[in-house]
C-alpha cells in the first residue's frame, strides 16, 4: 500500500517533470533565436550600412549598456567610417511603448550617446556625429510582444551625406 | 509681456438675491447619490428666438444652452439632470416663480431657470438657481456676450451652480490642448489640437507635418509650450493659440523637452539633454536668462513646480530607477517621495498644492495615482495596460491622462484616448475626440 502510493508519487513527479521541461525547451528556443538576455539578437528590421557593417544595436529594457554583440557592431562602423572619412552619421536613439514619454526622450538620447562615445574610442570625431532621440515615438515593429518591444530599443546609425 | 484679450468681454450683473444655506454637495467623496436637478430649457421671446436663430442658424438655442449645462453636470458625476419630458411648469414662468411643489413631484432638489435675449446684437443671458425643498432662490445671476460665445455661456453657468452648490469653484468654462494622433504606430502623425473640456469646438493648431508631442498651457492660458522636431531638431517651443505665432525658446545645443510653465506664466521649466544626460533648466521668458537647475549624471526630467512656485517635483533615476524626487525651486533640499514598488514618471503638482499626481509602473501595469507632497498616503486611482501623463482641472478635483491599447503583431487594435477620472477614484470617463489623442493638458478657468 505505501509503496504503491511511493510510485504512484513518484510518477506523478516524472509525469510533470517532463511536461515542465517540455514547456520550457520550447519557451527556451523561441526565445533563444532573437532575443537574449532581454536583448534582440536577431537580424529581422537590421539594415546594413555597407557589406557586413550593421547599422544598429539594441538594448536590453531600461537599459543603455552596449552588450558585446553591439560593441561588435559599432567597431565594423568605426572602420566603415575611417575608411569612408567624408561620411557624416546621425545616431537615433529609440525605446520600446512601455515606459512614460518623457523618459523615454532621454532614455532614446542616453542610448544614442552610448553608441557615439563607443565609435569615439575608436576614432571618429564627434563632429562627425549627431545625435538624436524619438523616444518611444518611431518604433520600427508596431506589435505589442516582448520580441516587438526588445527590436524597437535600438540605435540607428543613419548616413546624414 | 503682451497681455492679449482672449475673453470676449463677459459682463456680470448680480441680482440682489438673499443667500441661504441650503443644499449641498459633497465632492470629497465618491458620490453615489448625485443630486438631482432639472435644467428648465432657457426661455426667450419670439423676438429674440428668431433673431438668434437668423444669427446663429441654432433652432432653439435657449435648450441648447440648457443641454450643455445638463451634459457637463451629468459628466461631473455629482449631479442627475432630469428628464425635461417630466417638467410640467412652462419655463417662462418657472423662471419668474418656480411652482415646487410641482418639481419636488418629480424629486428634483434644484432647479435651474433662465432667460435668454438679443440686445444690441449681445446675447444676454440670465438664470436662477432654486432648492426646491426650501423653496428658495439660491442664487441669480445675468451676464452679456457674442452670441457665438454660445456654449461658453453654458458653461460659465455650470460652473456657478457647481460652486455654489459645492462650494469650490467649477472647472466647465476650460479647454483641453492634446496631441491628436493618426496612422500606423510607425508612421504615426502628430497635431497640436485644443478643444472646449466637453469635446467641442476642435481646432488643429498644427498640421503635422512635424512631430509634436507633450504641450501644456500657460496659467495665462493663451500661450502653450510643447516639443517640435521642427526640421528634426527636438526643441521647445511656446504658441500663442490667439495669434498662432510660434517662437523656440529651447534652442541649446542638444534636445530640450518635457516643458512647463511657472504658475506666473513667466518661466519656462524643461530637460536639456546633452551627451547623454539630461537635466533640468529654467528660461525667463522676458529676458531669456537660463539658469540650471540640477547637475546630476542621471535622467533629470519632467518637471513641475508647486503652486506657489517654491518647489518643483522631477522624475530622476538617480536611484537606478525612475522615481519622484521634490526640490526647492533653486535646485537645493533634493529628496525623494516615491518609494513603492516598481517605476514612478510624470509627477504633476496639484493647483491645491497638495497633492502629487503621477504614473507608475509596476508588474506590467500602470496606474495614475497621487500622493502627498512629502510622498506620504499614495493612492492609486486606476490601473491599466498603458496610460501615463495626467494633468488636474483647475479646481485640483478631476485628472485626465491619455490611455494606449495593446496591439496585435502587425499594430492592429492600437488606439490611444483621452480618459479623465475624480480625486476620489470614482467617474472614469473616456473624453471624446475626433482623433486618437494623447498628452492632455488642462487649461486654468478662462473666465474669473
Amino acid at each position: 500500500m505505501i509503496l504503491s502510493k511511493f510510485y504512484r508519487n513518484t510518477f506523478l513527479v516524472l509525469l510533470l517533470s517532463l511536461v515542465l521541461s517540455a514547456c520550457a525547451t520550447q519557451k527556451a528556443v523561441k526565445i533563444d533565436s532573437k532575443i537574449q538576455g532581454d536583448v534582440y539578437t536577431g537580424t529581422d528590421s537590421v539594415k546594413y550600412l555597407a557589406d557586413g557593417v550593421k547599422d544598429r544595436v539594441f538594448f536590453a529594457t531600461n537599459e543603455s549598456v552596449l552588450t558585446t554583440a553591439s560593441r561588435d557592431t559599432l567597431r565594423k562602423q568605426a572602420a566603415w567610417l575611417r575608411k569612408n572619412s567624408d561620411i557624416t552619421v546621425v545616431l537615433e536613439g529609440h525605446c520600446d511603448e512601455r515606459g512614460t514619454r518623457e523618459y523615454n526622450l532621454a532614455l532614446g538620447e542616453r542610448r544614442a550617446n552610448a553608441a557615439k562615445d563607443y565609435l569615439m574610442t575608436y576614432g571618429i570625431a564627434s563632429d562627425r556625429i549627431s545625435v538624436i532621440s524619438y523616444g518611444k515615438e518611431r518604433p520600427v515593429d508596431s506589435g505589442s510582444s516582448p520580441l516587438a518591444w526588445s527590436k524597437n530599443r535600438r540605435s540607428v546609425t543613419v548616413k546624414a551625406n | 509681456m503682451k497681455k492679449i484679450k482672449y475673453l470676449i468681454f463677459i459682463l456680470f450683473i448680480t441680482i440682489p438675491t438673499k443667500s441661504f444655506s441650503l443644499i449641498e454637495v459633497d465632492i470629497t467623496r465618491g458620490n453615489l447619490n448625485p443630486l438631482p436637478i432639472a435644467v428648465s430649457p432657457l426661455s426667450y421671446n419670439q423676438e429674440s428666438r428668431s433673431a438668434l436663430e437668423k444669427e446663429l442658424k441654432i433652432e432653439d438655442l435657449g435648450s441648447e444652452i440648457s443641454k450643455v449645462i445638463e451634459n457637463n453636470l451629468k459628466k461631473s458625476g455629482l449631479f442627475n439632470p432630469l428628464n425635461n419630458d417630466a417638467f410640467l411648469q412652462k419655463p417662462d414662468i418657472a423662471h419668474l416663480k418656480p411652482r415646487f411643489e410641482d418639481w419636488a413631484l418629480i424629486k428634483a432638489q434644484a432647479l435651474l431657470t433662465g432667460k435668454v435675449d438679443l440686445q444690441d446684437e449681445k446675447l444676454r443671458v440670465e438664470f436662477r438657481l432654486w432648492d426646491v425643498l426650501a423653496g428658495k432662490e439660491m442664487l441669480a445671476l445675468a451676464f452679456t456676450t457674442v452670441p457665438k460665445n454660445w456654449r461658453r455661456v453654458g458653461h460659465i453657468i455650470t460652473d456657478k451652480v457647481y460652486e455654489r452648490l459645492t462650494g469650490e469653484k467649477g472647472y466647465f468654462d476650460t479647454r483641453i490642448i492634446y496631441v491628436a494622433e493618426e496612422g500606423p504606430k510607425t508612421k504615426r502623425i502628430k497635431k497640436l489640437a485644443i478643444m472646449d473640456q466637453d469635446g467641442f469646438n476642435t481646432k488643429y493648431l498644427t498640421l503635422g507635418k512635424e512631430l509634436v508631442l507633450t504641450p501644456r498651457f500657460s496659467p495665462t492660458n493663451q500661450i502653450v509650450t510643447y516639443l517640435s522636431y521642427f526640421r528634426n531638431l527636438p526643441r521647445v517651443y511656446i504658441l500663442d493659440i490667439e495669434t498662432g505665432i510660434q517662437e523656440v525658446v529651447g534652442d541649446f545645443p542638444g534636445m530640450t523637452f518635457a516643458p512647463r510653465f511657472s504658475p506666473d506664466g513667466k518661466k519656462i521649466i524643461m530637460s536639456f539633454a546633452k551627451d547623454g544626460n539630461s537635466d533640468i533648466y529654467t528660461m525667463d521668458l522676458e529676458n531669456r536668462i537660463v539658469e540650471r537647475i540640477t547637475n546630476h549624471p542621471s535622467i533629470d526630467t519632467s518637471p513641475s513646480y508647486s503652486p506657489d512656485g517654491k518647489y518643483i517635483t522631477f522624475n530622476s533615476d538617480r536611484s537606478g530607477y525612475q522615481q519622484i524626487y521634490v526640490m526647492r525651486s533653486d535646485g537645493s533640499k533634493t529628496k525623494r517621495i516615491s518609494f513603492g514598488n516598481g517605476l514612478y514618471g510624470t509627477p504633476v503638482w496639484s493647483p491645491r498644492g497638495d497633492l502629487i499626481a503621477f504614473t507608475r509602473l509596476h508588474r506590467g501595469k500602470f496606474y495614475i495615482g497621487v500622493m502627498r507632497t512629502d510622498g506620504k498616503g499614495e493612492r492609486l486611482l486606476t490601473e491599466n495596460y498603458y496610460q501615463e501623463a495626467p494633468s488636474w482641472s483647475p479646481n485640483g478635483r478631476v485628472l485626465i491622462f491619455y490611455r494606449e491599447t495593446k496591439s496585435g503583431d502587425q499594430g492592429e487594435g492600437f488606439s490611444a484616448k483621452l480618459w479623465s477620472i475624480d480625486l476620489t477614484g470614482y467617474n472614469e470617463r473616456l473624453v471624446e475626440t475626433e482623433t486618437d489623442a494623447s498628452d492632455p493638458s488642462w487649461s486654468s478657468l478662462l473666465s474669473n
